[in-house]
């Protein structure tokens, strides 16, 4: 409606200027210009793109490859690049038992978290989205608006809570916590996922005597390996990155995952260690970055379905 | 009994098992979401009400303190700076992420050479960690040895790298500026999402009509993008304002966000911290409500699809 109402505003104010429609025909110079304009904004964006993405990743590599000498000397121009190279600070912390026990933690967090996620998440989507029951608006209206929460809102009870069931400091405590804050991300993926299948794939299993649970098992979960891997995908690096309830109810550095070890990473030091930091930090995101790569059309239509619901 | 009844009363257990089944199904979402994080809030809300500390128990809260947390809350100058900082820094980076996001997205909605690499790199700090973008950030920006104060101190931005990380303004800025590197990518996702759901014809018509680039985008596109805009300015507004990972890494002790404060009270446990903390928590989550509420009745963003 408003497409076409715009588009006709547009076409009445043109008409007005240009009885006829003469405006279209341009000299052909003219528009080689235009385009010529228009291609130098395009690469110049480009270019800026990639360098304010590329650019702090190098400044960063560079301060992990540098020996710590060149770390206590002023910034100059002519250190913009590094001097000499060294691996030191790479096999440092390959060596330190806590930041391989960080990558460990954040391993089992982020694993654990996606696998839980999904167990949960995926029947209450597929519920969700091609099932008729009660409350089922509600329930979605529910489950969205605890995206809306600030986590901070919780922490003070589930750390009384934590304490009093003896769960503090242990890994449950921050499984569950940020399961509950993914769960509507994923629970939005697979829900957009299931609810584009076509309506009577179920139905053939029905009449063939299947229960529901027997059709969403043998029908459903066999197709749904595109959802479930952009859930999986965005479930996995939304915990491998979370750090507020890490932080707050994981008290012992060995239980620390690496979002939380890596701030503290000079300061558990004598000497402040900011190249072995900057190695750990790149390290760390390796993961990441290798899943953005890969799955990067995944990912792009699992947080436009999960962001766009309307 | 006729077939057609037969059928009619099969139809009808089997909708009511179905009723069944997708009741067993939702449970366990329904029971960990009330049990985590709705009953949680209200716990926090009966907390707030009471001189409570870590060490009490939600039974046992300590004494009643009716809304006396409240008022201490709202006379601590540090929460009023918390507030003040996390006010400024919502309301600068949010636009500025918008602006940055929609230039992005029309960039990476033309066609070129390479597109499908720049949209894999645009993903990149997406997926950084905020709490490691922070440490980056801080790394080249650590006084004296970071190369970026360096830099802004070569341009004339600062007028000295020292003074980064202990100035409060400059880390306000540095605290937006890592802010806006993270976030800008999830907009132009959005935002190049709903690009792609305008169809061709009608630009293509505007463009006919003598339409110049501008006037399409402003009078075409724009309006067509309104839906995409508002999710992802509703979305990054919430999480701006509930920033907690950015300024507790990089601006530990200086500046705090409602977050930080609330954490930071928590994490004390004492009588005289925790208290307002369970208080700045439910002003946290009110008001994070009162902005989604804002969005989605003011501004008529959809968020439930419909049935």
């Amino acid at each position: 409606m408003s497409t076409q109402f715009e588009v006709s505003a547009v076409r009445r104010s043109r008409a007005f200027r240009h009885p006829g429609g003469a405006g279209r025909i341009e000299p052909g110079h003219h528009a080689a210009k235009r385009r010529q304009r228009v291609d130098l904004v395009l690469w110049g964006g480009v270019t800026v793109i990639l360098l304010s993405v590329v650019l702090p990743l190098l400044l960063v590599l560079k301060i992990s490859l540098e020996p710590p000498s060149a770390l206590n000397t002023f910034p100059h121009w002519s250190t913009l690049l590094p001097h000499s190279l060294t691996f030191s600070h790479y096999t440092t912390i390959f060596k330190d038992s806590q930041f391989l026990g960080s990558l460990k933690s954040s391993l089992i967090i982020a694993g654990a978290t996606t696998i839980v996620t999904l167990l949960i998440g995926g029947p209450a989507a597929y519920a969700l989205s091609r099932l008729r029951f009660r409350f089922r608006t509600t329930i979605m209206a529910g489950i969205l608006a605890i995206s809306f929460f600030p986590m901070v809102a919780i922490i003070a009870p589930m750390f009384i809570q934590f304490k009093e069931l003896g769960l503090l400091n242990s890994y449950f405590a921050v499984i569950i916590t940020d399961t509950v804050f993914v769960l509507p991300l994923a629970i939005w993926i697979l829900a957009a996922f299931f609810r584009q299948l076509p309506p009577d794939l179920e139905r053939a299993a029905k009449v063939d005597g299947a229960s529901t649970l027997q059709a969403f098992w043998h029908v459903i979960v066999p197709l749904s390996a595109p959802g479930v891997v952009s859930a999986a995908i965005l479930t996995f690096i939304s915990t491998w990155n979370e750090y507020l309830f890490a932080n707050t109810f994981l008290f012992d550095a060995s239980k620390w995952p690496v979002t939380v070890l890596i701030p503290n990473f000079e300061q558990s030091r004598l000497v402040p260690d900011y190249g072995a930091q900057a190695a750990a930090a790149l390290v760390v995101t390796i993961p990441i970055l290798l899943l953005v790569l890969f799955f990067q059309r995944r990912i792009v239509s699992g947080l436009t379905a999960g962001a766009v619901v309307g | 009994m006729s077939t057609a009844a037969v059928r009619l009363g099969r139809q009808r257990s089997r909708s009511r098992s179905e009723r069944h089944t997708a009741w067993a199904m939702v449970a366990p979402t329904v029971v960990i979401v009330l049990a985590v994080a709705f009953l949680p809030v209200l716990e926090t809300m009966w907390l707030s009400l009471h001189h409570s500390t870590a060490s009490s128990s939600l039974s046992n809260p300590g004494g009643f303190a009716g809304l006396r947390n409240f008022s201490a809350l709202f006379s601590d100058p540090v929460f009023a700076q918390s507030l003040k900082y996390t006010a400024i820094f919502t309301v600068v980076a949010v636009p500025i992420e918008l602006v940055i996001g929609m230039g992005v997205a029309l960039i990476l909605h033309r066609r070129f050479r390479g597109r499908g690499f720049m949209r894999a790199i645009v993903l990149i700090p997406w997926g950084f960690p905020l709490a490691i973008a922070a440490v980056l950030a801080r790394l080249m920006l650590q006084s004296p040895f970071g190369i970026l104060g360096f830099l802004l101190q070569q341009v004339g931005l600062i007028s000295s790298s020292s003074s980064v990380l202990s100035n409060n303004t400059d880390l306000l800025i540095g605290v937006i500026v890592v802010d806006v590197w993270t976030s800008v990518p999830f907009i132009a996702l959005l935002l190049l999402a709903g690009l792609q759901t305008i169809p061709n014809d009608v630009l293509a018509a505007a463009k006919v009509d003598g339409a110049t680039p501008v006037q399409s985008f402003f009078r075409v596109t724009l309006p067509l993008l309104k839906p995409a805009l508002l999710v992802s300015l509703l979305f990054r507004t919430l999480q701006a304002w509930a920033v907690y990972d950015l300024f507790y890494v990089m601006a530990e002790n200086n500046i705090k966000s409602l977050s930080t404060y609330v954490y930071q009270g928590v994490i004390n446990g004492d009588v005289l911290s925790f208290p307002p903390a369970t208080a700045a928590a439910v002003f946290t989550f009110a008001t994070s409500l009162a902005i989604a509420l804002v969005y989605i009745k003011g501004f008529g963003v959809r968020t439930v699809q419909d049935a």
